[in-house]
């Protein structure tokens, strides 16, 4: 397990408790007291360093190494029953969007979603989890199928944005995303989005449409990336802390904003701590948010959702 | 040696002081890529277009109001909405800062004006970017004035027309400027629900958050010549691939070639054509007498 440099005082703990095991089962000793003491303090640290977690620190939670992304969530969600499907049909299968079926607790679900690479040779495969204009594509062939059969959509938000290339740019990376927005809003099927890591910009945007937008705990949701923002407004890397807090990207400022529905927790020391709870919380909170919006009329579904983005804005108007 | 070369042997500048003549600003207009020089007035009447070269020069909501309403008459919708604060945001400046000097600079209230008055006697509503107002950039007020615009045309079953010229999100309201995103394509959804047609077009430049959401979504998308167009601005693109771009990367005409836009209009056409094209989706008659 990789640490970040906040993560010390838990590295710490981890390591005696490691220890302490290793004692018990070498020599025999029985360690029960001292490792009840020390759980009992992790449980403190973690609880301390949750109070105490910087916009930019949540940021880098949020990049966590050790942090479940897009399939294994969807793999541990349906129990490994999960259908891929690949291809836009149009130029090639995106590697950075997956997406197919797969059932939580009898109830078929789409998903869809960025997928980041676990390793540098997948990291590659999968471009950072930066797709392309086909993913956006088949993302939304995909969605369009889920709306035919009536059944509804989970997406998850996991991207450092979509992706910058020349020939995302020749395919038109602007219309799919855009496209993607537009179809989103109307679709007939709950539509339930949720930030897993990183939510940059449209490339974010282009698969976050729906009647339930959820932020785990210890992600970003904003226009732009603290680095890029820095680069940009200050002319310099050096501001990413600073842009961090002025861009209000937590998932507490995003839903005291407004711009989000709700917050789901994760275990105690963040998702790369304990996966297998994320994984548990996140299918009871899918089924939950499924059981409020399935007996609802589709126009009533839809003219929901577009209302809710309509209301999105601050601004104050003179009466002239 | 002698360096008499190296002297001046007589005075450079001979014209003294109080006979030099001032040249009246805005009176004559320098093309920036030519360089032929032309009257304000002569400019003016060639759309802002240069005689010459065909050079588009940038113009603002007002201007493209001045010639495509009939007479140059229409009303502006919503005038006086304003950008609020909501984040408290501050880079090097405050942006309520920022804001409050925009306006005195520009004269303007925003990033969008909107109007709605006839084009070649076709009632329409229009909703144009002033990029001079920080970079044409999509804030709160820019979504909503389009949206309010989109909600008139929805009302009066008049077609809407989308002048895009923009640098993309206004970072300074951060995720409320990424909303506006799926606020404006949401309202287009409406909008082709309802079966009213919508014209986007696009001028230099028109990226980021303005490509990624309403300005692709015209049941037509056009554009002026020469204009950049692109999700990820060309410094970005040229970072990632590590090499040069291909010339004419991201121009109007590379777009229109990868199938994206429709047509490439000069700007002297706009109006007629944009008419035009209205007149045969809805099957109207030819007008008695088209400017």
């Amino acid at each position: 397990m990789d640490y970040l440099d906040f993560e010390a005082p838990i590295r710490e703990l981890d390591e005696q408790i490691a220890k302490a095991h290793a004692l018990q089962a070498e020599s025999g000793v029985d360690m029960k007291d001292s490792l009840v003491e020390l759980e009992a303090k992790l449980a403190e640290a973690q609880a301390e360093l949750k109070a105490s977690l910087s916009p930019w620190q949540r940021v880098q939670l949020s990049r966590h190494t050790g942090r479940p992304y897009t399939m294994a969530y969807i793999e541990a969600m349906t129990g490994g029953e999960f259908i891929e499907m690949h291809g836009d049909r149009h130029v090639k299968d995106d590697k950075a969007m997956v997406g197919g079926w797969g059932a939580i607790e009898g109830e078929s679900f789409l998903f869809i979603g960025q997928q980041k690479g676990v390793n540098t040779k997948m990291r590659q495969l999968r471009n950072f989890g930066m797709a392309n204009p086909e993913g956006y594509r088949k993302a939304l062939r995909l969605m369009k199928q889920a709306e035919k059969f009536g059944r509804p959509i989970v997406t998850l938000i996991d991207t450092p944005g979509a992706f910058p290339g020349l020939e995302a740019e020749e395919r038109g990376q602007g219309e799919a995303i855009a496209r993607n927005i537009l179809e989103m809003a109307r679709l007939k099927v709950p539509v339930i989005c949720i930030i897993i890591g990183e939510g940059a910009s449209g490339g974010a945007l282009g698969i976050g449409v729906g009647d339930r937008v959820m932020m785990l705990e210890n992600t970003w949701y904003s226009v732009i990336s603290p680095e890029s923002c820095s680069s940009i407004l200050w002319r310099s890397w050096d501001f990413k802390e600073t842009a961090a807090e002025a861009l209000k990207l937590t998932a507490n400022d995003m839903l005291k904003n407004g711009l989000i529905d709700g917050i789901i927790e994760e275990p105690a020391g963040g998702a790369h701590r304990d996966p297998e709870g994320m994984f548990q919380t996140l299918s009871a909170e899918i089924l939950r948010m499924y059981r409020e919006l399935k007996d609802l009329p589709s126009d009533q579904l839809v003219a929901e959702r577009i209302e809710k983005f309509c209301g999105m804005g601050v601004y104050e108007e003179s009466a002239s | 040696m002698s360096t008499d070369w190296f002297h001046r042997q007589e005075a450079g500048i001979t014209t003294p002081t109080q006979e030099k003549k001032e040249t009246p600003d805005g009176l004559w207009h320098g093309c920036p890529k030519c360089k032929v020089i032309v009257s304000a007035e002569d400019h003016v009447n060639n759309v802002w277009v240069c005689g010459n070269c065909g050079f588009h020069n940038g113009i603002d909501a007002k201007e493209y109001f001045s010639f495509l309403f009939d007479g140059g008459n229409y009303t502006e919708l919503n005038p006086t909405m304003v950008s609020k604060d909501p984040l408290q945001f501050e880079d090097t400046k405050k942006y309520s800062d920022r804001l409050k000097a925009t306006q005195v600079k520009t004269g303007l209230q925003d990033a969008l004006t909107s109007a709605t008055g006839e084009m070649n006697g076709i009632p329409v509503a229009i909703a144009a970017m002033n990029f001079k107002f920080i970079g044409g950039s999509m804030g709160s007020v820019v979504g909503e004035k389009i949206a309010r615009t989109i909600d008139y045309s929805l009302k009066h079953n008049i077609p809407f027309i989308m002048i895009s010229k923009s640098g993309g999100a206004r970072m300074m309201e951060a995720a409320f400027s990424l909303m506006q995103m799926a606020k404006t394509s949401a309202k287009l959804a409406l909008l082709d629900e309802a079966k009213i047609p919508y014209i986007s077009l696009l001028t230099d430049p028109t990226t980021g958050g303005v490509t990624a959401s309403y300005a692709m979504l015209g049941d037509i998308n056009i554009a002026e010549p020469g204009a950049l167009i692109g999700f990820a601005g060309p410094r970005v693109v040229k970072e990632t691939i590590g090499k040069d771009l291909p010339d004419g990367f991201q121009t109007s005409e590379f777009v229109k070639e990868h199938g994206f836009l429709d047509f490439i209009v000069e700007r002297k056409h706009l109006k007629a054509r944009m008419s035009q094209w209205l007149r045969f989706v809805g099957n109207l008659p030819a007008p008695v007498k088209a400017e």
